[in-house]
């Protein structure tokens, strides 16, 4: 698996992050490097195994339906970026 | 006194030997000594430290003491923790301070220990060598040339230095017990789902386990004691009647006492760990100290860990993966850094993270990202969890065989700051006897088992079946009655 | 027409928000307007290190849903679903992904009954109903150039239910919506306020030529608030979408809007091809058990369905179909009348029934209130029956006690009382009148002979005035048979 210049723009367009074209091209190489690593586990026959996202086999734990949580918004948006009138404020979301 | 070990220094604090203030002020000291130099701790507070000293202090002149009451500990800066900046090693967070503690950070304040600080490590527990945090490298405290392992370089070598009695870090492909080994301590990753994860900023979820640092399994297993438990915040965390880790340490493994405590004891040694790759000085103090088991009654079982060569890449298209998605909320919206120019929206989200992130973050971000993308998910995160199995399957396997597998924790000691930071890969590569453990949920340990090239510590990897924690630490322990690796101290400090 | 050529195939994307004290995820309250993100707590605002924790409750409302749409049956709930992390980025969505489900979702299939105008039945099919968590809210409000964000709203448990393309028409989709919405609220799970936005609709609507097997581009209508909006927008974009191509251009997928002041459908500006939500399985929860004892636990506890009681109202109850119709149209209307009608004789049932339909219904509507809040009870209903039924009043006077009973006065009884509304009934009574009346109306009663109905009917007004109304019209109309008779 080799990436393109412009699949590491994409990717890094998907993930929010800036980019410029020289950290993109050193990126490729070091992203490559790594994929050369991952394609290592491609060849394997894993036919029949079901994949495993956790170690232990279990169910999911169910919460009881009730409130249990205070207002806090004055605590939290303590360490906000910018806030004004209980709300966070961003550039404006444009539709 | 920074040589007693947890027990010593709770039963000193019982009979006003010493006083938890002092005891703190002691470390604090040696912190305000050596911090510049070795860069273990982000965060230290006098202030709140001492307060909390006080706090401990009137608890034992109240007769209300617990086994760790009074104990400063340092706390990877990866647990939030209320009141104290928690950055995780990330310029992202360098602002940040947490309105809320971790449920780790609660059970050691429930049970009355003192917060010492906040140790530095790999920006969002992503590294080995403790070289990507914002706040510059740890120092390995053996040489200050060298690194100390990662993530939890900082609390590694708090211990090792002496700077902390005992720390708190995490383990995700390796991260308690590399570090570990690199310096010359005792970490445990417990079974995943012991320890609760709530306020532990998650780097990759299915593999991400808080756990214990300290000079002794006996202290390990006193931490885990307060670390441990089913917390209702977290849905992985497992409902488990409490254990007491330390209720097995000086019990013989197959109650015949004495002279050979390990006897019946069945070490499995994975063929797949001592192959090309594991450097000899490693390869040769690994052996002696199996050798050393065999003294104490134990016996050496080759066993076969087939897909261990699979763990690597496995754990570096799951663990991104994972981790591109954890991530996605540093944005600049509700916390943590913003950046200060943008022209709109859009802007301000790729600035603040192309800012906010360090460039081995970002690069597992993007990894985590592609493998996620459409088209990709099936042969990459899908193809990663069914080998992952097979590694689980492996371990299953080998526990029919063994009572607890051993081998390498790392394929050398410790290396020079900057010698392997610019590459990836050769850095990945370092993980590849700790990842297996990770991936298959299993408790895993380093303990200190002598010294290599550079005289520089090696450790020696334990892990055991799900849950036998309390076997691991006492099987370590009687290792550790027998030596005295885990006594050595850095000259310097 | 030329747009008789053409087909507009539509699907319903429905959001029903759960009726849980509590958010998905998280113990913060959903309780609706409360101060900006004062309902937000640490894991709904996405501080880093927090978990998500599952509510029972909102499981418990999608097995509901499920049994409700599938007969009471269980075989489209999955008993082992998954919750998925869905990714993108924008500020309502704090984590940066939503936990949504994916791949195996909690219900699979379905069907929703519609009947159109025209009395025409359809059975629309769901794909499936899947639990998800709300996003927060954006208030575009001008804050120095900025938006601000509400994350109150975060969290707050989701049902998504999914039709397939099964509608041909606005009117179809809306009956569709409407029936849903019915229904949600029938099995208590979600309490359907569009203006508060418990109950959003999305649109896909595509078009393609009659006859046509494949499916057109289709382009995704968002956030219609109302039915009548709901209506408008798939008119107007299948119009638009028919002229599009009928004037040589392509559809592109998109997600579009409504202006309900032009009535028109617009893309959404910043269009970037359709996303990639890198779905996987959320590590940080396990796979999502039913089990089968649960799911009977939920079957016993669920009311009546509607189809259900229609079934029973007109074969049991031979109520009139369109009056059932009308009773079932709410389930506290239909318990309402199945308590009034406790051990009723059958006169008794229909007459309630009647009642019911008719003028319960319209004093609810005038009101804007529901039967819940109804001053008038089951008990207090049945009593104002029982009265017209034995005859104590006549059908006339009814109307002024019911409207006397809404008002407040008191019972029936006590109303007919007070104002002295009793029919008289009294046989003697009533026969010594009728006589009277023969014998003052002599022409009246030879033209009756003489085979003239309307002179009946005039010497039965005589009768009624004679007991100032308050003669029960149909003995009098027995007697006065009688005494003519013979």
């Amino acid at each position: 698996m080799s990436l393109s210049l412009e699949e590491v723009k994409r990717i890094a367009h998907l993930a929010r992050i800036e980019i410029s074209d020289a950290e993109a091209v050193q990126t490729q190489g070091q992203l490559n490097d790594i994929f050369c690593l991952i394609e290592g586990m491609r060849a394997v026959d894993t036919e029949g195994i079901e994949p495993m996202s956790h170690a232990q086999d279990l169910m999911l734990r169910l919460r009881e339906d009730a409130v249990t949580e205070s207002d806090q918004h004055r605590l939290f948006q303590s360490v906000a970026p910018q806030v004004e009138g209980g709300l966070y404020l961003v550039p404006k979301v444009i539709e | 006194m920074i040589n007693a070990s947890l027990k010593e220094l709770s039963a000193a604090l019982a009979t006003k030997r010493i006083s938890s203030v002092e005891l703190t002020s002691l470390f604090l000291d040696r912190i305000d000594k050596l911090n510049g130099e070795l860069n273990a701790f982000i965060t230290v507070d006098p202030d709140k430290s001492l307060t909390l000293a006080a706090d401990a202090d009137a608890r034992i002149a109240k007769g209300d003491q617990a086994p760790l009451t009074g104990i400063p500990v340092a706390h990877k800066d990866i647990f939030c923790t209320k009141g104290w900046l928690t950055t995780c090693g990330s310029r992202m967070l360098a602002n940040f301070t947490s309105p809320y503690s971790a449920h780790v950070i609660e059970r050691f304040g429930a049970a009355g220990a003192v917060i010492l600080g906040k140790t530095n490590m790999d920006e969002f527990a992503m590294g080995s060598s403790t070289e990507t945090s914002f706040y510059g490298p740890v120092r390995n405290p053996w040489d200050r040339a060298f690194v100390p392992g990662g993530s939890s370089g900082g609390s590694a070598c708090a211990v090792a230095a002496r700077l902390a009695p005992a720390a708190t870090a995490t383990d995700t492909g390796g991260s308690i017990r590399q570090p570990a080994a690199l310096t010359g301590i005792t970490g445990l990753k417990p079974t995943y789902g012991v320890v609760s994860r709530y306020g532990m900023i998650a780097f990759a979820s299915s593999l991400d386990q808080g756990g214990p640092m300290g000079r002794s399994a006996e202290d390990a297993a006193m931490l885990l004691n307060v670390m441990a438990g089913f917390d209702e915040r977290d849905s992985t965390s497992l409902e488990r009647e409490a254990e007491d880790y330390t209720r097995d340490l000086d019990r013989p493994w197959e109650g015949v006492s004495a002279g050979r405590p390990l006897s019946g004891l069945r070490i499995g040694i994975p063929k797949e760990h001592f192959g090309e790759g594991l450097s000899s000085d490693v390869a040769q103090t690994v052996d002696a100290a199996v050798a050393q088991f065999e003294k104490l009654g134990a016996k050496r079982v080759g066993i076969s860990l087939p897909n261990s060569g699979l763990s690597v890449p496995a754990y570096y298209v799951i663990a991104p993966a994972e981790a591109s998605s954890n991530l996605s909320r540093f944005d600049g919206v509700r916390y943590g850094y913003r950046a200060s120019e943008y022209r709109d929206l859009l802007d301000m989200y790729c600035k603040t993270r192309a800012q906010g992130f360090g460039a081995e973050v970002k690069r597992r971000i993007l990894i985590g990202t592609y493998v996620l993308s459409h088209g990709y998910y099936d042969a990459y995160y899908l193809k990663a969890q069914r080998i992952r199995r097979l590694i689980a399957q492996d371990f299953v396997e080998a526990f029919k065989q063994c009572d607890v597998v051993m081998g390498p924790i790392s394929p050398t000691v410790a290396f020079r700051i900057g010698a392997k930071a610019s590459d990836p890969v050769q850095m990945y590569l370092n993980d590849i006897y700790t990842i297996p453990a990770n991936l298959a949920g299993l408790p895993g340990m380093s303990i200190p088992c002598g010294f290599g090239e550079n005289n520089l510590p090696v450790g020696l990897h334990i892990v055991g079946n799900y849950f036998s924690e309390a076997r691991m630490l006492a099987v370590a322990h009687q290792y550790q009655r027998a030596t005295d690796w885990h006594r050595r101290m850095p000259a310097g400090v | 027409m030329l747009t008789m050529d053409w087909e507009t195939v539509i699907g319903l994307e429905i959001h029903a928000q759960l009726s849980t004290t509590s958010k998905m995820f998280s113990g913060a309250s959903t309780q609706f307007g409360a101060a900006a993100n004062a309902q937000a707590c640490a894991v709904d605002i996405a501080l880093p290190g927090v978990l998500p924790v599952a509510n029972k409750t909102a499981v418990e409302r999608a097995i509901r849903f499920g049994l409700a749409v599938n007969g009471n049956s269980a075989d489209n709930i999955s008993r082992r679903s998954i919750f998925a992390r869905k990714s993108y980025f924008y500020p309502d969505l704090p984590k940066g992904y939503q936990i949504s489900q994916y791949e195996l979702p909690i219900i699979k299939g379905g069907t929703i009954p519609i009947v159109l105008k025209d009395g025409q039945k359809r059975a629309i099919r769901l794909t499936r109903a899947h639990l998800e968590e709300d996003a927060g809210k954006s208030l575009h409000e001008d804050f120095h150039g900025m938006s601000g964000i509400d994350l109150n709203r975060a969290g707050t448990p989701l049902l998504e239910i999914v039709s397939e393309p099964d509608m041909r028409s606005g009117e179809e989709a809306v009956a569709y919506a409407k029936a849903v919405h019915s229904l949600v609220r029938w099995i208590d799970i979600c309490d359907g306020n569009m203006q508060e936005g418990s109950f959003r609709c999305d649109a896909n609507v595509s078009v393609r030529p009659k006859g046509s097997e494949t499916l057109g581009t289709r382009r995704e209508i968002k956030n219609l608030n109302s039915f009548r909006f709901l209506q408008q927008a798939i008119e107007y974009e299948a119009k638009w979408q028919i002229e599009t191509i009928r004037d040589g251009g392509t559809i592109h997928q998109a997600t579009v809007l409504f202006n309900p002041d032009t009535g028109e459908t617009r893309a959404m500006r910043s269009k970037e091809d359709a996303h990639d939500y890198r779905y996987f399985p959320d590590p940080d929860l396990l796979p999502l058990e039913i089990s089968d004892q649960w799911i009977d636990e939920v079957k016993r506890s669920m009311p009546d369905l509607p189809s259900q009681k229609f079934r029973r109202f007109t074969d049991e109850l031979a109520l009139a179909p369109s009056t059932a119709a009308v009773i079932i149209s709410d389930r506290y209307l239909s318990e309402y009348f199945e308590a009034a009608i406790k051990d009723a004789p059958r006169e008794v049932i229909r007459q309630s029934a009647n009642w019911i339909a008719v003028s319960t219904n319209a004093k609810l509507n005038e009101r804007g209130i529901s039967i819940t809040q109804a001053p008038v009870n089951p008990q207090q209903f049945r009593e104002l029956i029982d009265r017209i039924a034995d005859g104590t009043i006549s059908g006339k006077s009814a109307k002024e006690v019911d409207d006397a009973m809404w008002a407040g006065e008191g019972t029936a009884g006590e109303i007919i009382e007070r104002r002295g509304l009793k029919q008289i009934s009294d046989s003697g009574a009533l026969e010594a009148i009728v006589a009277q009346v023969i014998a003052a109306n002599p022409k009246s009663v030879e033209e009756y002979r003489a085979g003239k109905d309307k002179a009946f009917n005039a010497l039965v007004g005589q009768a009624m005035k004679a007991t100032r109304g308050k003669g029960n019209p149909a003995q009098i109309n027995e007697i006065l048979k009688k005494k003519l008779a013979g």
